[in-house]
């Protein structure tokens, strides 16, 4: 069939599958976006900035496990779209990304709004396109639909000049890939699997070191089933959160910079790591020559860059998480997993020794307190995003997640504004769940004028700001590290939340209490309006556990210890 | 995770063939791989193999073992590359051209090429141009020698290697 550059964007849009693309148009994008306005198969949500647009596709792509689609203008419109990727990126998302580029014949002229898209995103995608034919084009974007998907997930670039978009050409969307030089592993060797369940038989203090390909690769029931058939311990990553679920008796807890105190001694001491989808992140190992010394470690991974990058390997297996687990399952039968028991033991008198604590108060909130009520109140209703930064790890550390796609967070980038869009991603994939965005008072307005965008689309998503009027993260290192010089992290200097979600047709709510806190959660969740809930916190609570950056794991600043709570 | 320090930290020379698809950007992906994660590069030549849709790209690299075992992994991660290959017993060879001053002894120039597998190939009104071909140390022991002939201009044309 013969049509335009613009339509067979539109036509593989489709194809694939996609129901909704966030984006904003712009002079080099805008033949597409003439074929959006005349179709009726997938709907457009027009965000109020680029890298809005990117991060909601993403948060629509971690929330479904789908492919998440967004589409920028050339120049200035791609490079919004930048902190989008290299997110992405990160932490491993699925995405397609569409940019205008100026014209074939004013590439390299410098010409208005040009900008070489494919040289800037080359570090921050996992492949991306200048497309430089109109028959490449059918092609290309099959290639980037399945490369991003496929593997180890990741964002591609497409980056359309204007005139193909004008071009009119043969259309024949094909039905496979072939790229020879891209054939991901997803069985794991058997013979390196035998060996690695072998050394699990033998190990005497094994841990489950669960990261986000687990959740990637969908494959948590297969997670719990191996956990549940072997007993062995587990840590989650940050990535992973919600892979055991909360109510889990082996879970530990989540590890690393702020993980708790079992889940840090755990990993310190165990004689074989199994790590399944993790990446040995320095935020998870602190200081390297000291991490998990008397391990021995079983890797699987689907990328095999990732294994032995930072640690040595003793077992490297390459494959999906899923494939690999389910081999091992069927070689785990009559394990004795009373092997085991003093090692759970030993974790258990660390989990009673240290708990996740803090000193709850009545005279003012804490942001720990507030995540718990949180659980508490819409628990598996609800799915949570956040922003980066103090509260991120409260989230981390005190919601009861019981699913994985229940916490969508930057991990790998760590990228302040995530967490609304991201939010509004999901809550259009999901309308009929809570949608709570955990953020704070610094990063909720990198994205503030998202407001807007979820005001016109009716997206009703909660923005739970734990508001110490710092820059929470930076204040608290600035505190430990810094001789409490806080600088350039007061901010005292504070919009009216309430009235600046009410100008962009949202509804506020000022919080100061336990009491309202319950009362404004239960009345947002019942409007249909994105809302902005400016909880005041105690300004200088810090997180923790926290392990001092370059510190060993084992070395662990600890929290204060409470009478009365006791929980992962 | 018993780690034998001083081995893993040694540094070592390293060729690596990467066989590419050919397709605009595909060295650029190469060298910004290395620029970006901080490899070091020594040399790296690259050509069309003849009668197919790939090119050649050979790179003289160092880095500990760790280090080479990632330059690798994360070459073979890009999607254009079809196959990399970490040199182990290999024929290495490197071609030079020195430009000389006719002020200079011809036939002192000439034998001193020959000894490494080349001659003159061009003399000129005021120069004459050498080239030789050879494995790389012999590369850095005839530009030593070409010293006391006072060459004008020196060019490298990077390793090329093939495994045996």
């Amino acid at each position: 069939m013969k049509m335009s550059g613009a339509q067979m964007v539109c036509e593989a849009i489709i194809a694939e599958g996609v129901k909704t693309v966030f984006g904003y148009p712009g002079g080099a994008i805008m033949h597409v976006y003439d074929e959006i306005f005349k179709q009726g198969s997938f709907e457009h949500i027009l965000t109020r900035h680029e890298q809005a647009a990117v991060h909601a596709a993403d948060g629509y792509a971690r929330a479904t496990g789908e492919v998440g689609v967004a589409m920028v203008t050339s120049g200035p419109g791609f490079t919004n779209a930048v902190t989008g990727l290299a997110t992405a990126y990160m932490d491993s998302i699925a995405m397609v990304v569409i940019s205008g580029q100026v014209p074939l014949s004013l590439i390299g002229t410098d010409g208005f709004q040009e900008i070489d898209a494919v040289g800037i995103s080359r570090p921050c995608t996992k492949h991306n396109y200048l497309v430089r034919s109109l028959e490449d084009l059918p092609r290309i974007l099959k290639e980037a639909f399945y490369i991003a998907r496929s593997g180890r997930p990741g964002p591609v670039l497409v980056d359309i000049p204007k005139d193909i978009t004008v071009d009119i050409g043969e259309f024949v969307y094909p039905q496979s890939v072939s790229i020879p030089s891209y054939k991901p592993i997803y069985k794991g060797n058997k013979r390196q699997i035998e060996k690695a369940v072998e050394a699990i038989k033998k190990a005497k203090k094994p841990l489950l070191y669960i990261g986000g390909g687990v959740v990637l690769s969908n494959a948590y029931e297969l997670i719990r089933e191996l956990a549940f058939k072997t007993q062995i311990p587990a840590v989650e990553t940050l990535m992973a959160r919600g892979v055991m679920g909360a109510e889990n008796p082996l879970l530990l807890g989540m590890l690393g910079m702020h993980g708790n105190y079992a889940s840090n001694m755990a990993m310190s001491e165990t004689d074989l790591i199994i790590s399944f989808g993790a990446r040995f992140d320095d935020r998870v190992t602190g200081k390297l020559s000291e991490f998990a010394k008397y391990a021995e470690v079983i890797h699987i991974d689907i990328d095999p860059a990732n294994i032995a990058k930072l640690v040595d390997v003793d077992y490297p297996i390459v494959g999906d998480v899923t494939e690999v687990v389910k081999e091992m399952l069927s070689m785990l039968d009559g394990i004795n997993t009373d092997r085991y028991k003093v090692w759970r033991e030993i974790l258990r008198r660390y989990e009673d020794l240290h708990p996740l604590s803090y000193i709850d108060s009545d005279e003012v909130l804490k942001p720990q307190w507030i995540i718990e009520r949180v659980g508490e109140l819409v628990g598996e209703k609800a799915i949570i995003t956040s922003d980066v930064g103090q509260h991120q790890m409260w989230a981390a550390q005190h919601y009861p997640f019981d699913r994985p796609r229940q916490w969508i967070n930057s991990g790998g980038l760590g990228t302040m504004g995530f967490g609304f869009p991201a939010a509004m991603g999901v809550k259009r994939a999901f309308p009929e769940k809570i949608v709570i965005n955990v953020t704070g008072d610094g990063s909720i307005l990198m994205n503030v004028q998202e407001l807007v965008t979820a005001s016109e689309y009716k997206i009703p998503v909660i923005n739970l700001i734990l508001n110490n009027q710092f820059l929470g993260m930076v204040r608290q290192w600035q505190s430990f590290f810094y001789e409490k010089r806080f600088s350039e992290t007061d901010l005292s200097f504070q919009p009216n939340w309430k009235l600046l979600a009410e100008a962009c047709g949202g509804i506020g709510y000022d919080v100061t209490t336990k009491a309202q806190f319950d009362i404004a959660l239960q009345d947002a969740i019942s409007q249909n309006r994105v809302c902005f809930m400016n909880v005041a916190i105690n300004r200088f609570e810090n997180v923790l556990p926290m392990v001092p950056s370059g510190g060993a794991l084992f070395n662990m600043m600890l929290p204060p210890k409470a009478e009365n709570k006791g929980e992962k | 995770m018993a780690t034998s320090k001083t081995l893993q930290d040694q540094n070592v020379r390293s060729v690596i063939s990467v066989i590419v698809i050919n397709e605009s950007s595909v060295l650029a992906r190469v060298s910004g791989l290395f620029a970006g994660r901080g490899y070091n590069i020594e040399s790296l030549t690259v050509a069309p193999i003849p009668n197919s849709q790939t090119s050649r790209i050979t790179i003289v690299t160092n880095g500990n073992i760790r280090t080479i075992e990632q330059i690798t992994k994360q070459l073979h991660k890009l999607i254009p590359v079809y196959k990399v290959i970490e040199h182990q017993e290999m024929v290495e060879k490197e071609m030079v051209l020195v430009k000389f001053p006719l002020t200079e002894n011809l036939s002192d120039i000439s034998a001193l090429c020959t000894a490494y597998n080349g001659g003159i190939v061009n003399v000129g009104a005021q120069m004459c141009i050498t080239m030789i071909t050879d494995e790389p140390s012999r590369v850095r022991h005839f530009i030593e020698a070409t010293q006391r002939f006072h060459p004008l201009e020196i060019v490298r044309g990077g390793v090329v290697a093939l495994e045996i």
